[in-house]
């Protein structure tokens, strides 16, 4: 006969915590290093805009078919700009999500490896074993291959 | 004034400096430095082929970047009437951002004052910027996608296969470097180098893959495939005039700047030279921006370094590029962290 299991009531009451950029009245907490970040990040799209609507305000505009007309040598554009392209671009990408996903789990373990017991350097080397597996095996199906 | 400044608390301090530190970097530092990057490229083509090069506005053709800055402003801006507006104007702004915003966790000296010679001290920093550094190629797919029209689309398909290749060469060739480091902390990695022992000796492989990914990311010769003058006319920014173009181009040398700094701090030891104590932390002002001079001396090796090589070697083919990516660099980074790995397993373990 099935039972009710009563799990335990987890209090769900949203703790509020405030991000303190200074610790104390001489020490910045690392939110500090953040919110300079988001500054700079403002300053970087500034420094993109500013120019930008500079020139949109004092260029001149005096458009017409010839200069809106589409880049093709001296020529009439023919044909939809949509070309066909080669598959292999998109095989890279897909290799390119799988190394790179793997590249970031390689980092943490990096970082401590001084630290690390012998398991876990073992286990690392499984993990980048089966990185050059999957390198190899792409090699030899011919996905890197520029073809 | 002094006195108004030292009564300020410490917190106050920090933030009117460090407010200071961003304004200064980039109206001060980068923007000149961008700016004379690309005088300097014209000049030492010029050098390097024996023409004489921009020579005419102001002494030694040193105030071209006014005269350029102004003409860009100045000129019609054509938008092809196929393009689709708001990526098309996106787009420059998207190629210009995040090379800058990189630089803010580049420590560019030890220490001004009290107040530490760095932007944002992540304690991240690594993987903070190949964050950053990957979303730069959103503004070239994006402008060959806005453009409508066939080089733009070809050159912005061609560089995001390109540099989504290099980025997992540039990403695993530093793997190396923060095995021996402990910390992803850039600051931490030059703290590491500052006896002299620069992780470029100890780790040239690393380098050599980092340095050529460094091209091929900022999309220079050898491995300008998206642009390709004689293939893609101008590739993805064919159809693009006056700023937005402008944009385009001072985006490329903020992306030199900032990959060069990254090189100057994982390889070459930062702020730091192995000799008459500029290996520890200033403690005067002047020996801060001293530090603050010798970091931007090693960072101007480096944009040297590509100028000179962009007008030494020419272009790869796109296969021959595909294949240096996956399948030289990509198994001998891999190899880097093994054998790395191994030897220090060997010397430190537990």
């Amino acid at each position: 006969m099935l039972q009710t299991v009563r799990l335990p009531r987890v209090d769900r009451t949203l703790e509020v915590q405030t991000i303190l950029l200074f610790a104390d009245a001489a020490t910045p907490t690392p939110y500090a290093q953040y919110l300079l970040l988001a500054v700079m990040a403002v300053m970087a799209v500034g420094f993109a805009c500013g120019p930008l609507i500079l020139s949109a305000i004092l260029a001149p505009r005096k458009p017409n078919d010839i200069k809106q007309s589409t880049f093709e040598c001296g020529l009439e554009s023919k044909g939809d700009p949509w070309v066909q392209f080669n598959v292999q671009y998109y095989l890279y990408a897909l290799a390119f999500v799988i190394f790179d996903i793997e590249v970031v789990f390689i980092y943490p373990w990096a970082v401590a490896f001084t630290g690390l017991s012998f398991g876990a350097f073992l286990a690392m080397g499984v993990f980048i074993l089966l990185l050059a597996e999957g390198l190899i095996y792409l090699w030899i199906k011919g996905v890197l291959t520029w073809k | 004034m002094t006195d108004w400044f030292n009564n300020l608390t410490p917190n106050e301090q920090f933030a009117i400096f460090s407010l200071l530190k961003i304004v200064i970097a980039v109206f001060a530092v980068v923007l000149p430095m961008v700016a004379y990057s690309v005088v300097a490229e014209r000049r030492i083509s010029a050098w390097i082929q024996d023409r004489v090069g921009p020579n005419r506005v102001g002494p030694f053709g040193l105030l071209q970047p006014a005269a350029d800055g102004l003409k860009f402003i100045l000129k019609e801006d054509f938008t092809p009437a196929y393009a689709r507006k708001v990526y098309f104007w996106l787009a420059p702004a998207v190629a210009m951002v995040p090379a800058l915003v990189t630089l803010a966790v580049i420590p560019f000296g030890s220490k001004l004052g009290s107040q530490q010679a760095v932007i944002a001290d992540l304690n991240v920093g690594i993987l903070f910027t190949f964050g950053i550094v990957s979303l730069s190629v959103y503004g070239i797919v994006l402008a060959g996608y806005a453009s409508n029209s066939k080089y733009p689309f070809l050159g912005g398909i061609r560089s995001s296969a390109q540099m989504i290749s290099y980025e997992i060469a540039m990403g695993m060739s530093v793997v190396p470097v923060f095995m021996l480091v402990g910390d992803l902390n850039l600051s931490a990695v030059i703290d590491y180098q500052k006896s002299g022992a620069w992780l470029i000796l100890k780790q040239p492989i690393a380098f050599v893959i980092f340095l050529v990914a460094a091209f091929a990311e900022t999309n220079r010769l050898p491995f300008d495939m998206p642009e390709a003058e004689s293939e893609l006319v101008g590739g993805y920014h064919t159809e693009y005039s006056s700023m937005k173009f402008a944009l385009f181009f001072l985006g490329e040398y903020a992306a030199m700047i900032a990959v060069s700094a990254m090189m100057v701090v994982l390889f070459l030891g930062g702020w730091t030279l192995p000799f008459a104590g500029l290996n520890a932390p200033a403690e005067s002002l002047g020996m801060g921006l001293l530090q603050v001079g010798i970091f931007i001396g090693k960072l101007l090796l480096f944009m040297g370094l590509f100028i000179w090589v962009r007008w030494m070697l020419p272009r790869f083919r796109y296969d021959q590029l595909m294949d240096i990516g996956w399948k030289r660099f990509v198994p001998l980074a891999l190899a880097n962290i093994v054998v790395t790995a191994i030897y220090l397993y060997l010397t430190h373990g537990k």
